[in-house]
């Protein structure tokens, strides 16, 4: 008896005249699947580091998240703090396991109750550290994992994600050349979150309003200048 | 005066001898069009001449009859294939014979080549007459405020777009008011107005909407069909606009009825 | 719900959406909304046409090669520690998904926006199982509560206004005060996402559809604004994808070409807000995420596609640019189409999955004023594809009887130009005769479709070839 899987199969096959063996079409896809050509990748991110950084925080801002610009990693805490300050929220936040936010400089904060771990949707405010971002669009790219758990980008009220300005490239192919890198063995991790910006829906008469299910805030903490 | 820049200007080359297609609706039902097409063809320094036709065969392609449009494309290439050119005042007649025809001989290498070879000829009027022509100007009046509808098919498959606003632009006495969403369809297309009255009639309540919303005295568009369209719903409407093909205007013949218009006695 | 084909009552739903002042509304605010943020968003990019031309490029060699990147994604999937299930049918993925949703004892699956799901009839399905689906999307929440179908592909809820919205909450949520405000969308909106979140965090099971399958990873993509597509798929202890065979694209790089159109030419963002690449269950050090992830792929007639010219229809990425751009999308929305998939990818896609004899008024239904293939993506020739099911019809004989007649008649005299040219010489001047005096008709026999709603215009009087040839032999007569 054939399974389903064969019976689709050889319908593709069949439409598409070819049986499986054809050598070319092998090595078509072969070729394809081991260089990844890039295609078009457009100019607006192919700046010098400066103007890339800039174009980077522009196209943040105009995707409605906020952003920080810190010189160092040691202002993170106390603008995190501030933030927290600034909206009434409590000074309570969770994060992943992550080295370089376990790192930070918490002590110069001692009234900020940090947790580590995934969030249960109880909490207000998510700190992660993203892989890099950018310019292009103004887009963070996340990895999930114990270091930066993939809840905390979506159930708290805030999710607030540092991002070192030397990670933020012009343009998504630089950094799926840094992830091939991470993981050349396989698989990659279970999720690659691309964020641009805070949750949003137009679904009700196409009124844009933000904090649809996700981050009703996404706060980018900018570190440091473009390498 | 009407001035050019292109190739027709160049004095020593044998005139272009233009096949004109009149389009079955201007040679039924309002001849005008065609006139006023010849007079400009010539104005522009072609030779015009008018062979035996019919139909380019868009009623019978669009309704999955290929049979018939393939009859009718080889019976109007035959008729048209020893002109330079073959222009119509219609966008949509010339799209179809210069975007459609080849495909309609697939798996004929012969008739697809001469197809081809037919294709590369066929203009619509105006474009035809700025492109290809060099026309930059008319030596035309008309008092009045118009607007101007861009049809589906002339924009889109054979970019007609500036060159009549071009050539509008150079008629006395005439303002060019643009109207909201002029390059949104007019709801004819074609057997589509009379399938599906109901829709079509919808598509074309909005456009005579924002042909009155413009403020226009007269709308102008590229093809009969479109034209008879809007005109029969704005005539239903009670609207007192004068409907015109472009090439009226831009002919000087503007001052003839408008389409459904009756006859000063 | 599953959902009823009433395509072959298009024009009675077209009649009823016409006279329907709420929905007519709605729809006025279609292509304000879409047709601006589109442009801008192609006009800031000058790769924008490069970039569809790419699109375009990837989606054609994908096709070309589907069967051997169909095993490289599942060979991929598998070693991420996911399964890969085909279904060749509505009924067969149907199956697949209750089977597993059974293994896990699932009470209740929450649900990102899927075209496919609504295309198998699923939610029905899950509910005959003694299983709740939970749409998520707001737009497919509302339409869920109100036992409706989607009425566009990326904003199935375009139909409704917020006073409609405020009814069925009201109706709905019964547990929250009466006296509530809920006048304004933004009320509107918390009120939804406090509902959803209680059925996000205790769901079983999350189920998503899938923007593109990556072959060289054995990744699912899925894109949102909202991020429910993403608490779906993270919360549950599964996550089932459900796709359908053309999603594949080969590589990351692939989909980031695609990416860069689809989010331009749906809502005109850069980007959508989420874009999450998901590749198997969570890993064994992971603190969070779903502990399976199965991939369904579901046939239901597209490999058969891949056969001849309604293989461009494959491309599809689903922005609804064409729908959004579409004058009769505009004129009666989503719902008249009368099946899954509505605007010009509805006309083409739809007889290809239910057939031509119940399929074919949509392909019909369209002025052929090409806004859609001009706004296309991956450049898919719509109104090409839409008369490729009107020459299936007419091979079929299943015209229209009446316009088949007509067709016959016309094709007679033009095919006869002998014929043709005294015939409408005398034809135009009888009518120009009755037509004198107004100038134009409003009632003429046999053209009831066109006099209903318009005047036509008397003919002037004679041919134009007729009075050119009288001309030109009165002009040689002369010369002579």
């Amino acid at each position: 008896m054939s399974t389903s899987r064969d019976i689709v199969l050889a319908s593709v096959r069949r439409s598409l005249g070819v049986t499986s063996g054809e050598a070319p079409r092998r090595q078509a896809v072969d070729d394809r699947l081991k260089g990844h050509p890039a295609g078009v990748v457009p100019a607006r991110g192919q700046l010098a580091p400066a103007e890339r950084l800039a174009l980077f925080k522009d196209k943040v801002v105009a995707a409605a998240a906020t952003l920080d610009h810190l010189p160092s990693t040691a202002e993170v805490p106390g603008a995190i703090a501030a933030y927290l300050r600034a909206r009434n929220l409590p000074a309570t936040l969770l994060r992943g396991a992550d080295p370089r936010l376990a790192a930070l400089p918490w002590q110069n904060e001692p009234q900020l109750d940090v947790w580590i771990g995934p969030s249960d949707g109880r909490q207000l405010v998510g700190l992660s550290h993203a892989l890099g971002g950018v310019a292009e669009s103004g887009t963070l790219v996340l990895l999930s994992g114990p270091d930066n758990p993939t809840t905390l980008n979506f159930l708290p009220d805030h999710h607030l994600v540092v991002v070192d300005a030397r990670d933020v490239a012009g343009d998504y192919e630089t950094l799926w050349t840094r992830i091939r890198a991470l993981f050349p063995e396989g698989p990659l991790p279970r999720e690659v979150n691309w964020i641009t910006g805070p949750s949003r829906s137009a679904d009700i008469e196409q009124t844009l309003l933000l904090g649809a299910h996700g981050p009703r805030s996404l706060h980018v903490l900018l570190v440091g200048e473009a390498g | 005066m009407t001035s050019f820049t292109g190739p027709a200007s160049s004095a020593h080359a044998r005139p272009p001898r233009v096949g004109l297609f009149c389009t079955c609706l201007v040679d039924t039902l309002r001849p005008s069009v065609g006139f006023a097409a010849a007079k400009l063809l010539e104005e522009a320094g072609c030779e015009v001449d008018v062979p035996r036709q019919t139909c380019c065969g868009q009623p019978a392609f669009n309704s999955g009859d290929r049979a018939t449009a393939r009859a009718l494309a080889e019976q109007t290439i035959a008729a048209f294939e020893s002109f330079d050119y073959v222009v119509a005042p219609s966008g949509s007649c010339a799209g179809m014979m210069k975007t459609h025809y080849a495909e309609l001989f697939a798996g004929e290498p012969d008739g697809m080549i001469r197809a081809e070879h037919f294709c590369a000829k066929v203009y619509e009027l105006v474009s035809f007459l700025v492109d290809v022509m060099g026309m930059t100007s008319v030596t035309a009046r008309y008092e009045g405020v118009a607007t101007y509808h861009d049809s589906c098919s002339g924009l889109r498959e054979l970019k007609v777009k500036d060159q009549p606003r071009t050539l509008l632009a150079s008629v006395e006495g005439l303002t060019l008011n643009e109207m909201a969403d002029a390059d949104t369809c007019c709801g004819f297309g074609g057997t589509f107005c009379v399938k599906y009255p109901d829709i079509s009639n919808a598509i074309v309540g909005k456009k005579a909407d924002n042909v009155v919303a413009s403020g226009a005295d007269t709308l102008l568009a590229g093809d009969l069909g479109c034209l008879m369209n809007m005109a029969g719903k704005l005539q239903r409407e009670g609207h007192q606009i004068a409907v015109r093909h472009v090439a009226e205007v831009l002919a000087g013949m503007g001052d003839g009825p408008a389409i459904g218009v009756a006859k000063k006695d | 719900m599953s959902i009823a084909i009433t395509s072959p009552q298009l024009k009675e739903n077209a009649a009823e959406a016409l006279k329907d002042a709420q929905l007519q509304e709605a729809l006025a605010k279609v292509g304000p909304g879409f047709i601006g943020k589109r442009a801008a968003a192609a006009a800031a990019m000058p790769e924008f046409d490069a970039l569809r031309d790419s699109a375009r490029d990837i989606k054609n060699h994908t096709l070309a090669h589907l069967d051997l990147y169909l095993e490289r994604f599942e060979e991929k999937v598998r070693e991420a520690g996911g399964h890969v299930h085909y279904a060749v049918d509505a009924a067969d993925a149907r199956a697949i998904i209750t089977d597993i949703c059974k293994r896990l004892s699932a009470k209740t699956v929450t649900k990102g926006k899927s075209m496919i799901s609504e295309e198998i009839g699923l939610n029905d399905h899950l509910e005959a199982q003694g299983i709740i689906p939970v749409e998520t999307d707001l737009g497919e929440y509302l339409i869920q509560i109100r036992h409706e179908t989607p009425s566009h592909i990326i904003a199935p809820a375009i139909h409704l206004n917020k006073r409609q919205v405020e009814a069925d909450f009201r109706r709905v949520h019964t547990d929250l005060p009466a006296d509530r405000d809920l006048t304004e969308p933004t009320s509107l909106l918390a009120e939804a996402r406090g509902e959803l979140r209680q059925k996000f965090l205790v769901a079983d099971v999350g189920i998503t559809g899938a923007n593109f399958l990556i072959a060289e990873t054995g990744t699912s993509v899925l894109v949102t604004n909202e991020g429910n597509g993403d608490l779906t798929q993270t919360l549950p202890k599964a996550h089932i994808v459900l796709a359908s065979l053309e999603k594949l694209v080969p590589t990351l790089e692939d989909a980031t070409q695609l990416l860069r159109v689809l989010a331009r030419s749906a809502t005109g963002q850069d980007m959508s807000v989420y874009t999450t690449f998901s590749t198997g269950p969570r890993r064994p050090q992971d603190g969070d995420g779903p502990g399976e992830y199965h991939v369904v792929l579901l046939d239901n007639g597209r490999s058969a596609m891949l056969e001849g010219e309604l293989r461009e229809m494959l491309r599809c990425i689903r922005c609804g640019a064409c729908m959004n751009h579409c004058p009769v999308y505009h004129a009666i929305g989503g719902h008249a189409y009368g099946w899954v998939y509505p605007g010009p990818m509805g006309s083409v896609l739809t007889p290809s999955l239910i057939g031509v004899e119940k399929g074919a008024n949509l392909p019909n239904a369209s002025t052929f004023c090409g806004r859609c293939e001009e706004v296309c993506p991956v450049r898919i020739p719509l109104p090409k594809l839409m008369r490729h099911w009107r020459e299936k019809e007419f091979e079929r004989h299943l015209t229209p009887a009446p316009q088949r007649y007509g067709l016959k008649v016309w094709s007679f005299f033009a095919t006869r130009g002998w014929l043709y040219r005294p015939a409408t010489r005398l034809a135009m001047a009888a009518l120009s005769l009755l037509g004198r005096s107004k100038g134009r008709f409003s009632s003429l026999p046999l053209a009831g479709g066109w006099t209903k709603y318009r005047d036509f215009p008397a003919p002037e009087g004679d041919t134009f070839q007729a009075q050119w040839r009288a001309r030109k032999a009165s002009s040689r007569s002369n010369a002579a």
